[in-house]
Order: C-alpha cells, then sequence, then structure tokens
C-alpha cells in the first residue's frame, strides 16, 4: 500500500499555516501583481518545502548514512560535511550557500542599469549612501534587543535584518547567507515583501518629512548628456575604487560593474543581453524556489521571525527617512535646489522608488519630470548597500 | 507669439497622443503620454495656448530631449 501525507500534515499545525503562507504569496503575486516574479516562485517553494516527505525531502541533507531533514540539519548547525540530498537542498547549497546566484543577478542587474544618471548629477551618489544609514539604524536596534534578551539575535542577525534597510534581494541573501543562515528565509522574503510594497510604505513618511511647496520644486527634466566614454569609465573607476576601499563588496560589485561594462562597451551586446534577459530569468527561477524551500515551518513559525519583520520594515522606513532628510539639508547648503522627494529613491528598489518619487512629483506639480533625477540615489542605492554589505562581512564575518 | 516647446524627458514610446494641431490647451492639460520604465507618464502642456504642431504619433520612440509639441 502507498503511505501517503495527510496524517502527518495534519498532525503538525506548521505544515498547513506554511502552505496557506505560500499560497498568500503566490495569490499576493498573481492577483495583486506585487513582485510576481519572485513571489510565485518563493510561494511555491513554500508549499514544496511544507508537504511532509517526500516535500521535506526536497530541503533534506545527507550526513554519512544519515538522511537530515532541513530542520535537523539548521539545528545541527549547517554541519560541514553534511551534503544536500534534495533537489532544493542541491540548488540552494551550490547556488546560495556558494555565493554563486546573488553576485550573478548582480551581472544580470549590471547589464540593465543606466548609469547616466549618476554620471550626470554624482552628488546623488551621496544620496544614495545616505540612506543607508538606515540599515545601521536597524542594526543598532536589533542587536540592542538580542543584547537586551528580548529577541535571540546576535550581530550576525542584527546585521541581516539591518541590509533589509538596503531594499535590495540579493544583497539581503548574500549577507544573510554569510552571518546568519539560520534566519535565511524571513530576511529573504521580508527584503522582497518590502520591495514590492515601496508605494505604499514611502510616500505617508516623504509627506511627513516634506512640505508642501518643497514636494513642488521643479527640477528641469533634461540631464547633461553623458558621453560614452564616460559611461565606460565609470564601472571600470567604480570597480577599482569601490573594491580597494570595501573588499569584500568585490563579488557583488564586481559583478555588477561587470554587467554594466558588458552594455556599454559597444563590443559585447551579445553577453550583455543574455546576462539582463534570459540568463537573469533563470536564475531568477532558481534564486526564488530556494529562497522559498528555506521556510520550513519548523524554523520560520518563530516569535523571532517576526521581530525579522518588523525591524526589517523600521530598516526600510529609516533608509526612506534619512534619504529625505538628507536631500533636505543639502538644499540648506546648495545653490540649485533639489526635490527632496528623490532622497527617498536612495533606498536601492530599483526602479519601484524611483516611479514612486516620480507619481508623487507629478501629483504635486504636473509639469514635474523626477524619474531620471530619481535614478540617479537609486542607482547609487544599489552600490550603497553592496558596500554595507562589505563592511558588515569584512566586520562581522 | 511665444512658442513654448514640449520635449520628451527621457527616452521612451508615446502610447498616446490626446491633442492635434489647432487644439487649445490650458496649463496642466496632458499633451501626450510617455511609457518609460514600464511606466506611463502624462506630458502636460506648460502654457496656456494653442497646440502649433505635434511632432509624434502613437508608437513613436523618442529619445530625450526630442521635440513632442510646439504650444503657441
Amino acid at each position: 500500500m502507498i503511505e501517503t501525507g495527510f496524517v502527518e500534515f495534519f498532525s503538525n499545525y506548521q505544515y498547513p499555516v506554511m502552505v496557506v503562507i505560500g499560497l498568500v504569496l503566490i495569490y499576493l503575486g498573481i492577483s495583486k501583481k506585487m513582485e510576481p516574479l519572485l513571489l510565485v516562485p518563493i510561494g511555491l517553494g513554500v508549499i514544496l518545502v511544507n508537504l511532509p516527505w517526500p516535500g521535506e525531502g526536497l530541503m533534506a541533507y545527507k550526513l554519512g548514512d544519515t538522511i537530515l531533514p532541513y530542520v535537523d540539519y539548521v539545528e545541527a548547525g549547517f554541519p560541514e560535511a553534511a551534503e544536500p540530498h534534495g533537489l532544493m537542498s542541491r540548488i540552494f547549497h551550490y547556488g546560495l550557500t556558494w555565493e554563486i546566484i546573488p553576485p550573478l543577478i548582480f551581472l544580470g542587474l549590471g547589464a540593465m542599469t543606466d548609469f547616466g544618471p549618476v554620471i550626470a548629477n554624482p552628488k546623488t551618489l551621496l544620496l544614495g549612501a545616505g540612506a543607508q544609514f538606515g540599515v545601521y539604524f536597524a542594526m543598532i536596534i536589533a542587536f540592542a534587543l538580542g543584547a537586551a534578551g528580548l529577541l535571540d539575535f546576535q550581530l550576525g542577525e542584527a546585521a541581516s535584518i539591518g541590509i533589509i534597510g538596503g531594499a535590495d534581494g540579493p544583497t539581503t541573501i548574500f549577507v544573510t547567507n554569510r552571518l546568519a543562515p539560520q534566519i535565511l528565509g524571513a530576511t529573504a522574503v521580508a527584503a522582497y515583501s518590502y520591495m514590492a510594497l515601496v508605494p505604499i510604505i514611502q510616500p505617508p513618511i516623504i509627506r511627513l518629512l516634506t512640505t508642501k511647496k518643497q514636494r513642488q520644486i521643479y527640477m528641469k527634466p533634461q540631464l547633461r548628456k553623458v558621453s560614452n566614454r564616460e559611461k565606460i569609465v565609470f564601472p571600470l573607476m567604480g570597480t577599482i575604487v569601490i573594491i580597494l576601499l570595501v573588499p569584500a563588496s568585490a563579488p557583488l560589485i564586481g559583478s555588477f560593474m561587470l554587467g554594466n561594462l558588458l552594455m556599454v562597451s559597444g563590443v559585447t551586446d551579445r553577453l550583455a543581453k543574455t546576462a539582463g534577459g534570459e540568463f537573469m530569468n533563470i536564475l531568477t527561477i532558481l534564486l526564488g524556489v530556494a529562497v522559498g524551500a528555506q521556510m520550513s515551518g519548523f524554523i520560520f513559525l518563530k516569535p523571532d521571525t517576526l521581530g525579522i519583520f518588523a525591524l526589517g520594515l523600521v530598516a526600510f522606513m529609516a533608509s526612506t527617512a534619512f534619504g529625505v532628510v538628507l536631500a533636505q539639508l543639502m538644499n540648506l547648503v546648495s545653490k540649485h535646489k533639489i526635490n527632496p522627494m528623490i532622497g527617498a529613491a536612495g533606498v536601492s528598489a530599483v526602479p519601484m522608488a524611483s516611479r514612486v518619487v516620480q507619481t508623487m512629483g507629478q501629483r504635486e506639480n504636473p509639469r514635474n519630470f523626477l524619474l531620471m533625477h530619481a535614478m540617479g540615489p537609486n542607482i547609487a542605492g544599489v552600490i550603497g548597500t553592496a558596500v554595507a554589505a562589505g563592511v558588515f562581512i569584512s566586520m562581522i564575518g | 507669439m511665444a512658442e513654448e516647446i514640449i520635449e520628451a524627458p527621457m527616452v521612451g514610446k508615446i502610447i498616446e497622443v490626446m491633442v492635434k494641431a489647432g487644439d487649445s490647451v490650458s496649463e496642466g492639460d496632458v499633451v501626450c503620454t510617455l511609457e518609460s520604465m514600464k511606466m506611463e507618464n502624462p506630458l502636460v502642456s506648460p502654457v496656456d495656448g494653442t497646440v502649433k504642431d505635434i511632432k509624434v504619433a502613437a508608437g513613436d520612440t523618442v529619445q530625450a530631449g526630442d521635440e513632442i509639441a510646439v504650444i503657441e
């Protein structure tokens, strides 16, 4: 007789609860169009890993002759001698634990990114850096809560939670995998959820920190024309300077800049199209299911997970706020006033944060076209978050 | 009479043109919709006046700085 999974499934509440969470993620992706490219594979990954054997076996590891369900592997402290034994654990192990997929996604992002707005208006780099204060702010709070014994967070967990404020999925995964792999599912899903919620989370914070008059500040749409030579020099100099400054950022920054160089060199169009096209899509599928498969109910359904989501939101809100405040401060000393809303785009959710600024800007002043101005801090934010990741890994890893 | 030229603020595709030569427009009226970065962005008239010339049609791809319309 065939043994079904029904009895096991209904004898542990973790299974059905997580399957419902997986279904909700898929619903949000399909019906609400919230980051569907990620939430749909993540949602199915969650369901797959929360159906008892053989589902749980998809994330199993093997230690000698013993097969370890994922929860046992985590509780044993990720023994190095263990080998991945299921489809998901293999994708996860060789793709994420080996740190291959996040840098390759950065390669694709680089091949789709136009550094023109940053080169045309380099002071926007400052706004991208300023928004990273939220990352450190949330990290300190998470660490303090851990030190006070309220939540089970050490420095590694605190840094992984703080980086959610950068609103960059691959970077969050990269840092958490290095510093606190046991919370990877929670930080990754939090980061992607908040990226999807950018249009809901950011506008009230922007309104709170600006006056109507400031939000109406007009910026000329035309940025100066950036030459091809500048576009080629930027990723080359960026690679050298940033990696010399923060060597641990090399996998992310090196890949990002290589992807960009492929795009702007003018002689490697085929490679750039592949890196930013189907190659990126394949990686997105693998990343999505592997991250979803991290969310075994036995690991995920703990009070600490709620803490991660709450502090991740604090990180993201603080990053938005710091970006806007820095833009206001720049206006105090600068002759050419910028619309302070573009500071909010310093979080690295590209291009969602820029779109929010564009939409709000046109509502406040129909003549305003802030999209390109917001792309500067937005792209700088991607670089800033990757640098923050390098700083954390150097100091804590 | 002074002319105001509406230029494309960034590269994109014209999705819809709402006015034609000879139409009168008020400041803030949407002249056309430009799709950039998967967003539909309305381009508005900066002044009250009459549309003297429309230089784009739906489906056209425009570069930053390209002339879209002339209002006088």
